[in-house]
């Protein structure tokens, strides 16, 4: 992997969704527009039915927009993306070998060379003694390691992470979310994180997307100013995170009363 | 003695306790020995057909039409059900037919096949098939159809042609049911074919059985009896086996 490779450039410009069911036209996602620039870390945050997920899965060309574009360039990237999602979704049937192997396979990648990548990815997520075993077999924590080893050794300009540590407990969380940090300090491959936590955004991200729930709209797009790298432990202890999350709490309070209200009638 | 061998004890308790009661009540002479034979007589007779080949004979004929009849049928229709489950108008196209032709007995097709295949193997792995072929594939289409929509996602996600799709995916899946399905297929099976055995052959398990029964050799028709019985125990067993091989990932 080379250093001075830069991720994709993401431009989303008037994006709409709206699902069409028996009860109606309901719109899922209203007017979103961001940038997202190479090798940015960038996380989406929102209350549960804010659309967040399914913006991840537009970009990851798994959904259609409804209206507005989303442009990613990738120039000189084999992969455009790779999507870590929140329940692993790591085949039960397929060893953590093959699991993390699978989009080389997919690819084409000659045996040999993928069997060396995999061996790698497997390597740096600390995973190269579980390579044989079964999903069922490895630990939730385990589990979401295996699916960002999958995603890292296709390449990808982009990774797309779909709460990717929401099941874990606060432990494995904070050691996984320290370990993609790391990861990813090494390849600055750009990434889109979903979340609904404020915290793991910020202890994350570079940018927040805040954004409010039906429709999915953006209230706000928050720089983080927290240096790198950043030192997870020490900083989710410190002042700035706290004040810095108190005022975000603040902005959204009215919204989730005024949704409140609304869902009272 | 520990709950383990108390089970196993148990286990063989009814089938034990079932052929000490027959046994007891024919040598008390409650009911024809003529036209029910003992559990001793049986197990004479058995020895005896075993000891001239002629069961053996009959055993490996059955056999070969069952596993012939279940290949033949169960491979289709794990393809298939498969795609039925990948491609919608796949599963148009099959949908009526199998609704159709599966409530139909078997069995009724018998003389249809025999005027196609005429009177040799043929036609009667031939029914074989056609009675495997619906649990299978009916099993093998839910099962796909089943699978959690995430792994579609993340093999799209990661690059899936339909080709991988079908061998790596779709395929192994659905094992689990599809394994179901053969199990029942398996039984269908033995069924459909001894009673095609009854007419227009003069050999296999079927043919053993309806024979002795216009010889009125009652002892042999309970020998033909027990051994499907035998054979539908160790086939399933040794099925059960190749399921655990074939299923390394399901938690037990």
């Amino acid at each position: 992997m080379t250093a001075q490779r830069r991720g994709a450039a993401v431009d989303i410009a008037g994006l709409r969704k709206e699902y069409r069911s028996s009860q109606g036209c309901v719109l899922a996602l209203d007017d979103i527009s961001f940038r997202v620039s190479p090798g940015e870390f960038v996380c989406i945050v929102g209350p549960s039915g804010c659309g967040k997920s399914t913006l991840l899965r537009i970009l990851a060309g798994l959904d259609t927009q409804s209206g507005g574009s989303v442009r990613v360039e990738a120039p000189g990237w084999s992969v455009v993306n790779a999507m870590v999602f929140q329940e692993s979704g790591l085949f039960p049937w397929m060893s953590a070998e093959a699991n993390v192997g699978f989009g080389l396979m997919t690819r084409g990648v000659p045996r040999a060379q993928a069997s060396e990548r995999v061996e790698a990815a497997l390597a740096l997520v600390g995973l190269a003694r579980f390579r044989a075993h079964y999903p069922h077999q490895l630990s939730g924590g385990m589990r979401q390691r295996c699916a960002i080893a999958r995603a890292f050794v296709t390449d990808p300009a982009m990774l797309l992470m779909d709460e990717p540590f929401a099941a874990l407990d606060a432990q494995n969380r904070t050691l996984l979310q320290a370990e993609l940090l790391r990861i990813w300090e090494d390849t600055r491959k750009t990434v889109v994180y979903v979340t609904h936590s404020i915290e793991e955004a910020l202890l994350l991200g570079d940018r927040t997307v805040l954004m409010t729930a039906q429709p999915g709209r953006i209230k706000r797009i928050i720089d983080v100013p927290f240096a790198r790298p950043r030192d997870l432990m020490t900083l989710s202890a410190s002042s700035e995170l706290g004040t810095l999350k108190l005022e975000i709490w603040r902005a959204l309070e009215d919204e989730v009363n005024r949704a409140r209200l609304e869902a009272q009638g | 003695m520990n709950g383990k061998s108390r089970e196993r004890l148990l286990y063989l308790l009814s089938p034990i306790g079932l052929l000490a009661v027959w046994q007891i009540l024919l040598v008390l002479g409650i009911g024809d020995r003529r036209f029910i034979p003992a559990p001793s007589d049986i197990a004479r007779r058995f020895v005896m057909l075993l000891a001239s080949g002629e069961l053996e004979w009959h055993v490996g004929v059955t056999l070969y039409r069952v596993l012939a009849g279940f290949v033949i049928g169960a491979v289709p229709a794990v393809a298939v059900g498969l795609l039925m489950a990948m491609f919608r108008p796949v599963r148009i196209f099959f949908d009526p037919l199998i609704a159709t032709l599966f409530p139909i007995p078997k069995i009724a097709l018998m003389p249809l096949l025999l005027l196609a295949f005429g009177l040799g193997d043929a036609s009667r792995i031939a029914l074989v098939a056609i009675a495997v072929f619906f649990p299978v594939v009916i099993n093998t289409y839910a099962g796909a159809a089943n699978i959690d929509k995430i792994y579609w996602d993340v093999a799209r996600n990661y690059g899936a042609s339909p080709t991988v799709m079908f061998s790596r995916i779709v395929l192994f899946g659905a094992l689990p049911t599809v394994f179901a399905g053969l199990r029942i297929a398996l039984a269908v099976s033995f069924i459909v074919l001894v009673a095609s055995e009854f007419v227009a052959t003069k050999s296999g398990i079927g043919y053993l059985i309806w024979n002795s029964w216009e010889l009125l050799q009652v002892d042999v028709m309970f020998v033909g009896i027990v051994t499907i019985g035998l054979l539908g125990l160790v086939t399933s067993v040794l099925f059960a086996e190749i399921e655990r091989k074939a299923i390394p990932w399901k938690t037990q």
